[in-house]
């Protein structure tokens, strides 16, 4: 079947089986491997992508679902060289270790902060609690969550009017 | 004027990772994302049963499939010898299955499509007849007479007994028991529960038909390891293999052993001579790969009347699944779980151990810990604990009362080891002003007469790690070395090659940080590489949290040779004596006069550019170490637990984790790991089991089924710290990944235990969950 959709901000088009997940498209004929897959199940968010803004565990859905829609993935997050707020604050607070969770987490971490700027501790807990870390024990991915609300406080602070993503390019508003 | 460098990155600075530039921009390079030209994908068929006879394996409609290129099955593997492979525990294990079945999850035949969603359309179509027979899912059915013989394949093997094994004296133990006044005994079943990184494991084998070369990517913790056991294996030259291990999603030691469906994909890679991929999913990673744990296992504690331990006496039954396949290292058939006196100065000990062979998954990795020290420190802190309990001391008192004290090390132990440094009060001090103890158990008796149903657990563990001498610890004979190479490039930036291989443990930073306290480059200067065997030194591997202490020590070792040449070229440059030159912040000055000096930057280029008349040019050097002995981290935890009396459910409040891990090198890094560890401690206390139905039937064969911790559930964690430095390892450091979760199990369960010792509950078996605490209440009768 052909298939197109925007994903991070392109037009893509593509033929596909049927029962072709969202995540084997995303990874095996778009190339776009930063995109994990650690389940099968929708358990552990690994290819957590955003689908018009919202998280979707992208191997819960089929290619074909995903027609029209904007897709968003890790790849989509820095503009060029510069780096969303996300992931400058999972580099800074450390919130990562073996980085194969990072991606789905820090998709929902952006898409969390569109929602809510200043989300509590609770809330970010509650927010990723869909997505499975084995290595940081999630106290630093809180962090990096907090660090990215503060850096788009802060930039929101400097240029009143300018809208601040959490790196959710591509996503719609 | 001499130039001043700023040394960035020394040890003891908490500087950001290197490695996170890719893994953010999602361009961490896993062994999935690797595609190759022409590749081909397989899919494995697993037994449905866990014991079964093959009566016939029908490929025929499979092979017709569209997209197939071949099917494999036992009988063709065995055409070529390769139907069964050895294990690290000199036992054998079954490729895949020509005879029969002996654990649901089997390997039995596999498909190599063009696409993965072929392989596995074709792997359906295969049709396998089966007898089933009665399945064995635990020690004592295995012992059992008349228990079903699981393996028949083994000439000698008469029953389901693997081996017997002890440790310490039992003369003086039995001496000691009789004398004592107080035996405080502890059965538990420390369960079955599997690593689950979040990257299952897999391989790409790449056999060039031309060249004879065969380049495998592999999901592994060891690869220089895995080479030379692909090479005795399948008699290919060593030096026609070439093991990649890319990115690692996490370990945990899912990732050490030799798996059938890495040699099945090396087999059909050679046979059809064209790349393929396997890669496990979660099921397939839950039901056959490594899982941990699984022993039952009985402590006596003799004590006086005073509370000084007198003796301590263990018997385990270790559950080791179909194949004795224990990644470990060590000579001893327990792993080192015969560390098990712990902290505790315990005159005398005695430890017997028994193996037997189930219809379970066979494995026995080390998951985070170092050869079932998790297990060993569980039960002697969960038994001093129910100790404290029965003589109604203070658990922490108990604790002082016998730990080794500082002037005791190094510390010969009853079982056999020499503990090289350490200092458990002070540590437990710490430990309990942060938590404020005194006051919280004031708390805990005031809310219990409130009708309240919460406790602390404390636990005090010992780690041993770093493994290790080469006298004791070896894999198939490769001696447990590491090694460090590092090569300073003309401009004074550098390489350095380890034969280590991180999963996640940020050696990217934290060994060019070793470099940069070594050798004054900055870390920012100094790239890391493992995994690949064409160029990295030949190492062991990371696990057994041994990096740091033997890689690490590897890369400080080198890093000093490199600066004694330097010495000698910055005498040459500066014209002065080499011992009238001073080392400090990366460079070498004449004493008396600092102005006079030459940094590693300026060296590095004289060793390109201009050398002492006679030396050899160049700045590179490697260095293989053999640790003297093992580390021995340590530390005291701390849990508070409030429980729900109407539902059983156990809230953790508080979690207190002092860890000593001699020097911290990145305590950034070094604080990360701990809180991984300390949630995998909660999963494992509460949530991760793995089980099996009387068939045999793994209940835990996915992530529904399998609970792992997720942040909401997940405590807060509160850190301290004391420095002991190891006095053997060259930078005082001992290594710290698994400490958690060796120590944090029983912390967990003391304090769900302590909560319910009032209701003279004594234990519960891991994993604690909601209806075993609302059962033994409602069995104390106090449920709401």
């Amino acid at each position: 079947m052909k298939v197109t959709m925007n994903v991070n901000g392109s037009e893509r088009a593509g033929d596909v089986e049927p029962r072709v997940l969202l995540v084997d498209y995303l990874r095996t004929n778009l190339r776009l491997t930063g995109t994990h897959i650690g389940c099968d199940t929708s358990s552990c968010g690994a290819c957590t992508v955003l689908v018009d803004g919202e998280p979707v565990k992208s191997c819960t859905i089929l290619a074909v679902q995903a027609v029209g829609r904007n897709i968003t993935t890790v790849e989509g997050l820095a503009q060029g060289a510069n780096l969303s707020p996300i992931q400058v604050g999972f580099h800074e607070e450390h919130g990562l270790q073996c980085g194969f969770c990072t991606p789905g987490m820090m998709l929902v971490g952006a898409s969390l902060l569109e929602r809510n700027p200043n989300p509590s501790e609770d809330e970010i807990r509650w927010a990723i609690s869909g997505n499975i870390c084995r290595c940081t024990g999630y106290m630093n991915i809180v962090k990096a969550i907090q660090h990215a609300a503060s850096a788009r406080a802060a930039a929101a602070a400097e240029k009143p009017g300018v809208p601040v993503t959490a790196g959710a390019a591509g996503g719609g508003e | 004027m001499a130039t001043q460098v700023h040394m960035h990155g020394r040890i003891g600075e908490p500087i950001k990772r290197k490695e996170d530039a890719r893994f953010i921009r999602g361009k961490g390079n896993y062994l999935d994302d690797i595609e190759l030209p022409n590749m081909l994908h397989m899919a494995i068929l697993r037994s449905p049963h866990a014991h079964a006879l093959i009566k016939s394996v029908d490929t025929a409609a499979a092979g017709a499939m569209p997209g197939v290129v071949a099917v494999v099955t036992g009988e063709l593997m065995a055409q070529h010898k390769l139907a069964w492979m050895p294990t690290l525990s000199y036992d054998t294990q079954a490729v895949l299955a020509t005879d029969k079945v002996r654990f649901q999850g089997q390997e039995v035949a596999a498909v190599i499509a063009e696409t993965k969603y072929q392989a596995e359309d074709a792997r359906d179509a295969i049709v396998v007849e089966y007898e089933v027979l009665p399945a064995v899912t635990s020690p004592q059915q295995a012992k059992e007479s008349g228990a079903a013989l699981i393996r028949d394949d083994k000439e000698n093997q008469k029953d389901n007994h693997i081996y017997h094994w002890e440790a310490g004296n039992q003369e003086t133990t039995q001496a000691a028991f009789a004398r004592a006044d107080k035996v405080v005994r502890l059965h538990t079943f420390y369960p079955r529960c599997h690593p689950a990184p979040l990257e299952t494991c897999g391989c790409i084998a790449d056999v060039n038909g031309a060249t004879g070369k065969a380049t495998i990517y592999m999901t592994s913790q060891a690869p220089h390891a895995i080479r030379t056991v692909f090479a005795l294996v399948t008699g290919l030259p060593e030096q026609n293999i070439r093991v990649i291990s890319p990115d690692i999603g996490g370990g945990f030691g899912n990732k050490v052993p030799v798996y059938p469906g890495y040699v099945v994909a090396t087999a059909a890679s050679l046979l059809i001579g064209r790349p393929v991929k396997w890669v496990e999913d979660r099921n397939e990673n839950l039901i056959s790969t490594g899982f941990a744990r699984d022993f039952h296992m009985t402590g006596d504690l003799a004590l006086d009347k005073d509370g000084k331990m007198l003796a301590l006496r263990v018997h385990l039954d270790s559950d080791n699944g179909a194949f004795f396949a224990d990644a470990q290292p060590s000579k001893f058939k327990a792993g080192l779980f015969h560390i098990v006196t712990g902290s505790y100065d315990i005159p005398t000990a005695h430890v017997t151990a028994d193996g037997y062979y189930t219809n379970k998954a066979p494995g026995g990795v080390a998951y985070r810990c170092s050869f079932r020290v998790t297990e060993a420190s569980y039960l002697i802190e969960r038994l001093v604990t129910n100790a404290a309990i029965e003589l109604g001391i203070d658990q922490a008192e108990l604790r002082m009362k016998n730990f080794i004290k500082p002037e005791q090390f190094p510390y010969h132990s009853a079982t056999g080891w020499e503990y090289d440094s350490g200092d458990y009060p002070k540590a437990m001090n710490v430990a309990l002003d942060q938590l404020g103890y005194d006051e919280l158990r004031k708390d805990v008796e005031e809310r219990r007469k409130r009708g309240e149903v919460t406790g602390i657990g404390v636990a005090s563990f010992t780690e041993v790690v770093g493994a290790g001498h080469g006298a004791d610890f070896d894999i198939l004979g490769l001696r447990m070395f590491d090694s460090a190479e590092l090569r300073v490039h003309p401009t004074g930036k550098a390489i350095l090659r380890m034969g280590t291989k991180s999963q996640g443990q940020g050696h990217e930073t934290t060994f060019a940080q070793i470099v940069t306290e070594e050798l004054g480059i900055p870390a920012a200067d100094v790239a890391v590489e493992e995994g690949d065997t064409d160029t990295a030194p030949y190492g062991l591997g990371t696990y057994a949290s041994r990096s740091t202490p033997v890689a690490g020590a590897a890369t400080a070792m080198v890093a000093r040779k490199l600066r004694d040449k330097g010495r000698k070229i910055a005498a040459h440059l500066l014209e002065a004596a080499e011992e009238d030159l001073e080392w400090e912040n990366g460079r070498f000055f004449v004493k008396g006069s600092p102005d006079k000096a030459k940094t590693i930057q300026e060296i590095a280029f004289a060793a390109y550019t201009n050398v002492p008349e006679g030396m050899e040019a160049g700045l590179e050097g490697v260095h293989y170490y053999d640790p003297p002995n093992m580390t021995y981290p340590f530390g005291t935890y701390a849990v508070v637990v409030d429980v729900d009396k109407g539902t059983g459910q156990v809230k953790v409040r508080r979690v207190v984790a002092v860890d000593d891990c001699g020097v911290r090198i990145n305590p950034m890094i070094v604080e990360g790991q701990i809180h991984g560890g300390l949630a995998e401690g909660y999963g494992i206390a509460f949530m991760q089991l793995i089980t099996f139905d009387a068939d045999g039937n793994c209940i835990g064969s996915n992530f529904m089924d399998y609970l792992l911790p997720t942040a909401w559930e997940t405590p807060r964690f509160e850190l301290g710290e004391t420095v002991t430095p190891s006095p053997h390892h060259p930078l005082g450091a001992k290594g710290v990944g698994e400490s958690p979760t060796v120590g944090s199990p029983a912390a967990y369960v003391n304090a769900v235990i302590d909560a319910l010792s009032p209701y003279g509950v004594t234990n519960i078996d891991m994993p604690v969950t909601s209806d075993k605490v609302w059962t033994a209440l409602r069995a104390a009768g106090v449920n709401e």
